[in-house]
């Protein structure tokens, strides 16, 4: 979780430790379709996954994202 | 899966052909505020464009490349047995461009002509066309034309395509040669996604209208009409990441093949934020995998032949093995891979 959280805040380019868990992602002001792009790009080189869409859409927090990427990984 | 390969056929010269009017992506779009196109600039890695002006069309563009591919390659024009143009801005609604160009460039009556339709993947799609025309016994030649004036198909107030696009066109010339060795050419379709990338109206399902035209602005800050083009960004970029390198890991199969063994992998020039991530994804060395979004942008199906010509040129003079893949509106997916032998590269028109 921690290191996925490191990579969230490069993706998003916010202060280290400014972001959480439970945060909802898309309030970020730094959340627009640029960095929707290099989340996509990180989670792919980091986890080798594409989360489908759909399911993206429905994610609120941070750490769904992060639930659905340890329940699908083949790591 | 439609798979097709072919032998002793082959490409024997290619050129391209680009507006001579640059658009400084950086300093020329006054909608953006300087932060912003500072920001999507960097990110695609897009910061010249070529755009066609007032007038000049994809089949201009087309017709400049043809005549410099006719001058170097001393092409005897009755030769010509096919002629295919692949383009999504074609001249008029009625008739297809292709057949102007048969009378533009002097070709025979007995020359057949036509129009396809394509986007991103459509100089493989041309290719597979026009290699498999080659391999007639009564079809001597075959020209491919691949011609866009995409920087016409989108606002330039649009976040999401205003910096992308550009306009070019190419010309390759296809035939028959012992010299040739084996091509093969995958060429799938996912129709379901067709509205990723779309032009809504100006077509029979929605005509032209007052409304069609009519500006909008929408929650992001970019201002379009139903007349020009819209994209779903990271639509098309997760289907490309996914459906790309699983095709090409697929040709590799196919053809038993190495990464390593192939000398350049073209891809197509969609931005450098995709095609960065899709390089390294297939695992091909940066300096086998030329680009030339820099300076040219997004051609859509031009921007295979025209990363060849103006990054590649002398290099495709001698034998080398190539992989080539384009990907987008459709969304359509092809990659082919052969070995040449050697092709004649014209030196970069511009008009």
């Amino acid at each position: 979780m921690e290191k996925f959280l490191e990579l969230m805040t490069e993706a998003l380019e916010r202060d280290t430790g400014t972001v959480q868990a439970d945060d909802v992602f898309r309030e970020y002001p730094e959340w627009d379709s640029l960095a929707h792009l290099t989340v996509i790009s990180l989670i792919d080189e980091e986890y080798g996954m594409v989360i489908p869409r759909d399911e993206f859409g429905k994610m609120q927090t941070l750490a769904e994202v992060y639930q659905y990427i340890s329940s699908n990984s083949q790591q | 899966m439609s798979y097709l390969n072919y032998e002793q056929v082959g490409i024997l010269g290619l050129a391209a052909a680009v507006p001579r009017n640059v658009y400084h992506n950086l300093t020329d779009n006054d909608y953006f505020s300087l932060e912003d196109t500072k920001a999507i600039v960097e990110k695609i890695g897009i910061y010249e464009r070529r755009i066609a002006p007032e007038g000049m069309c994809a089949s201009d563009l087309c017709r400049a490349a043809a005549e410099k591919l006719f001058a170097d390659l001393a092409v005897d024009r009755n030769e010509i047995d096919v002629l295919i143009f692949i383009s999504q801005t074609p001249d008029y609604r009625t008739p297809g461009s292709g057949i102007i160009l048969q009378d533009w460039l002097g070709l025979p009556k007995t020359c057949a002509a036509y129009d396809v339709n394509l986007g991103c993947s459509g100089f493989i799609y041309g290719l597979s066309l026009a290699f498999g025309f080659a391999k007639q016994d009564g079809v001597r030649k075959v020209l491919l034309l691949n011609g866009e004036t995409r920087s016409k198909a989108y606002s330039f107030k649009d976040r999401k395509t205003g910096f992308l696009f550009a306009d070019a066109g190419s010309a390759c010339l296809v035939s028959k040669g012992t010299a040739f060795g084996e091509s093969h050419f995958l060429l799938e379709s996912f129709g379901s996604m067709h509205d990723y990338i779309m032009i809504k109206a100006g077509g029979s399902r929605c005509p032209s209208s007052l409304k069609t035209i009519k500006e909008r602005a929408f929650p992001d800050g970019s201002i379009r009409s139903d007349e020009q083009g819209v994209m779903d960004g990271s639509g098309v970029f997760e289907f490309s990441i996914t459906e790309v390198p699983r095709q090409v890991r697929q040709m590799l199969k196919i053809t038993n093949r190495e990464m390593d063994s192939i000398d350049f992998v073209v891809l197509h020039q969609a931005n450098a934020f995709m095609n960065d991530h899709l390089i390294r994804k297939l695992k091909a060395p940066v300096s086998k995998a030329p680009t030339s979004l820099e300076k040219f942008g997004n051609t859509s199906s031009v921007s295979i032949p025209l990363t060849m010509v103006t990054q590649l040129g002398e290099e495709l003079g001698v034998s080398k093995s190539l992989l080539l893949s384009g990907f987008g509106v459709g969304l359509s997916v092809a990659t082919a891979q052969f070995d040449t032998p050697g092709m004649k590269i014209s030196d970069l028109e511009e008009i």
